[in-house]
């Protein structure tokens, strides 16, 4: 059995653990496993539908209170005991934020293996194979892990949604002591973000910018270039965001974030290798630049020599138009 | 220990090649060839070195820092007295890369228990070339300590910790009792330079040396979990198209190949 744990915000299942879902799906299949789903809170009976429309067969609701808020040790400690009891020969998890902060800790409870970020699974003699990049895509790595279970954490945005269908399962509530005093941290809070905008890491278009913008003000630019665009997040080089004109969680790169978007659109950034290889799993990368030499042209699907500043007004007009086709 | 009371941190160092570095694979060894790679501390690990000299600056006390590799790594330790630490262990283990961050994990959490009474362990949010962000949870976890990882804020107030942590769209904020493992992500701080006298002093000082046979972990523990079938450097992209035209043309050009060739729009 391969058991996937459902990141839920809010009473909602996250995109990237439905795509986790469906890889699950996938690989059951050839395993001849079949899929089952995890969540832990209280509150969560109404993503039974979409867990089983997905694929999974059952769906283990770990029901309590200390878990409505998410703590490493809490949710690691109910993982624990539920693998513990089910004993899935795998254990899938997004990684997000909370699927890499979670994983590790349950797979140290375990003694396991993990394959972290994966972009690709495969099976071969009757075996799970994880592939993930290391050094941020510069190499790409392939292993078996020599643990039972394997875990492993998928990268969002990477593996294919399955057609919902119209799948029965059954749904299995288990409760799950947690000693008063072995939680010792846990999340008081979540800062959204003033305009709630989309991570790069979850977005299907990104519009990122480099030195080539001049300066913070003209970020605007490429804000209201993704105000148009559905899915979509801005996005920066090193050079933009280590001279203060945006923050760093826009970072992409290799000491920034690695990101896998549908299009990645760069203005003014020359492309250095740590940036090159960030962006390197972007199904379609355009470049505008006005150094016909610069780097990021050599990894461009589409590119446009020339000053952004007199690109982005007509492209952004012409995106308009198409977008409302 | 309480406000006024000093801090004993432990911070754990990677040697890295640094971003810069173009990465070549002996398929012999299935590993990445050093030669000609120029190794520094890893990035984030540098935070963290920083985050816990600015809080022994406030508030007093040690910071140890630790590397895990080769004697090779003396230099990343070295840096780390220049930079202001008091101590440095390296904790010296010839295996190759294994890419395991449980193996690691292990051996850190081990060394920590060999040297304790801390408050604190700092580390990297990930190093940069593993990418694993696997062993400060794993240390937590096998020491029962809260942890707070991708950390752009940290507060320490008496017993108690307030950490502002990266998620998507967000920020986090984590509060959690010490001792605990806290791993950095940048804009935590801004890392200090050495100083040419910490360069001098670090020079001299003779660093301890642990064998990671010596920290009474079973060959099992030290077994790797992870079995490497293939290490390879991507099929390189290819060059596309170039767009031609004033900025106009090649701006709607371009918004029709999206939609019409490429499909995305």
């Amino acid at each position: 059995m391969i058991l996937v744990f459902m990141e839920t915000r809010d009473g909602k299942i996250k995109k990237a653990s439905l795509e986790v879902l469906s890889e699950a799906k996938r690989r059951a299949a050839e395993l001849g496993a079949k899929v089952a789903a995890a969540a832990a809170g209280t509150g969560l009976d109404g993503i039974a539908g979409e867990v089983f429309s997905r694929g999974a067969a059952k769906l283990y609701l770990i029901e309590s209170p200390p878990l409505d808020a998410y703590s490493a040790q809490g949710h690691a400690q109910a993982l624990f005991s539920l693998v513990s009891e089910i004993k899935p020969g795998a254990v899938f998890f997004s990684a997000t934020a909370m699927g890499r902060d979670l994983a590790p800790r349950l797979a140290a409870k375990l003694g396991a293996g993990l394959a972290s970020d994966c972009t690709k699974l495969a099976v071969k003699d009757g075996k799970l194979e994880f592939t993930r990049p290391i050094f941020a895509g510069k190499a790409v790595l392939s292993f078996r892990l020599k643990s039972s279970p394997a875990l492993a954490t998928l990268r969002p945005n990477v593996f294919p949604l399955e057609t919902a269908g119209a799948e029965a399962g059954e749904v299995i509530k288990k409760t799950v002591e947690i000693p008063e005093g072995m939680i010792k941290g846990r999340v008081v809070e979540i800062l959204r973000e003033e305009c709630a905008e989309l991570d790069v890491t979850e977005a299907d278009v990104i519009v990122s910018g480099g030195r080539g913008l001049k300066g913070p003000e003209n970020f605007t630019l490429l804000k209201e270039l993704a105000a148009i665009i559905p899915k979509s997040a801005v996005g920066a080089s090193r050079s933009a965001v280590d001279s203060g004109w945006i923050g760093h969680q826009h970072q992409v790169g290799q000491t920034g974030k690695t990101v896998s978007p549908n299009l990645y659109l760069a203005f003014g950034i020359s492309g250095a290798i740590q940036h090159l290889a960030g962006i390197s799993s972007s199904k379609l990368i355009v470049a505008v630049n006005k150094d016909p030499e610069a780097p990021i042209f050599k990894v461009a699907d589409y590119g446009i020599v020339g000053d952004l500043f007199q690109v982005i007004p007509p492209l952004k007009e012409a995106l308009k138009k198409t977008l409302s086709e | 220990m309480g406000e006024g009371f000093s801090m004993n941190i432990h911070v754990f160092v990677k040697r890295v090649p640094d971003t810069e570095s173009k990465v070549r694979i002996d398929q012999g060894t299935k590993s990445v060839i050093e030669e000609g790679l120029n190794f520094v501390i890893s990035p984030y690990d540098e935070y963290a070195v920083e985050e816990a000299l600015r809080l022994r600056e406030a508030k007093g006390g040690t910071v140890r820092v630790f590397s895990v590799g080769r004697e090779e790594s003396l230099v990343t330790l070295k840096k780390c007295l220049a930079m202001g630490a008091d101590e440095v262990v390296l904790i010296k283990d010839v295996t190759p890369e294994s890419y395991d961050g449980l193996r690691t994990a292990r051996t850190i959490a081990a060394a920590a228990k060999k040297f304790s009474g801390f408050d604190l362990l700092l580390f990297g949010k990930q190093s940069v070339g593993a990418d694993n962000a696997q062993v400060p949870s794993m240390v937590a976890e096998l020491l029962g300590l809260p942890q707070a990882n991708v950390v752009t804020k940290l507060e320490i107030a008496g017993n108690e910790g307030t950490a502002y942590r990266e998620i998507e769209g967000g920020t986090e904020k984590i509060v959690f009792s010490l001792p605990a493992v806290v791993s950095a992500q940048k804009g935590l701080n801004e890392p200090r330079y050495e100083t040419l006298k910490g360069i001098m002093a670090a020079k001299k000082k003779i660093i301890p040396v642990v064998p990671v046979e010596e920290l009474g972990l079973t060959a099992e523990e030290l077994g790797s979990t992870v079995e490497i079938i293939g290490l390879d450097v991507p099929a390189p992209r290819q060059a596309g198209k170039i767009l031609q035209g004033d900025p106009a043309e090649a701006a709607r050009e371009l918004v029709r190949l999206l939609h019409e060739e490429a499909k995305v729009i």
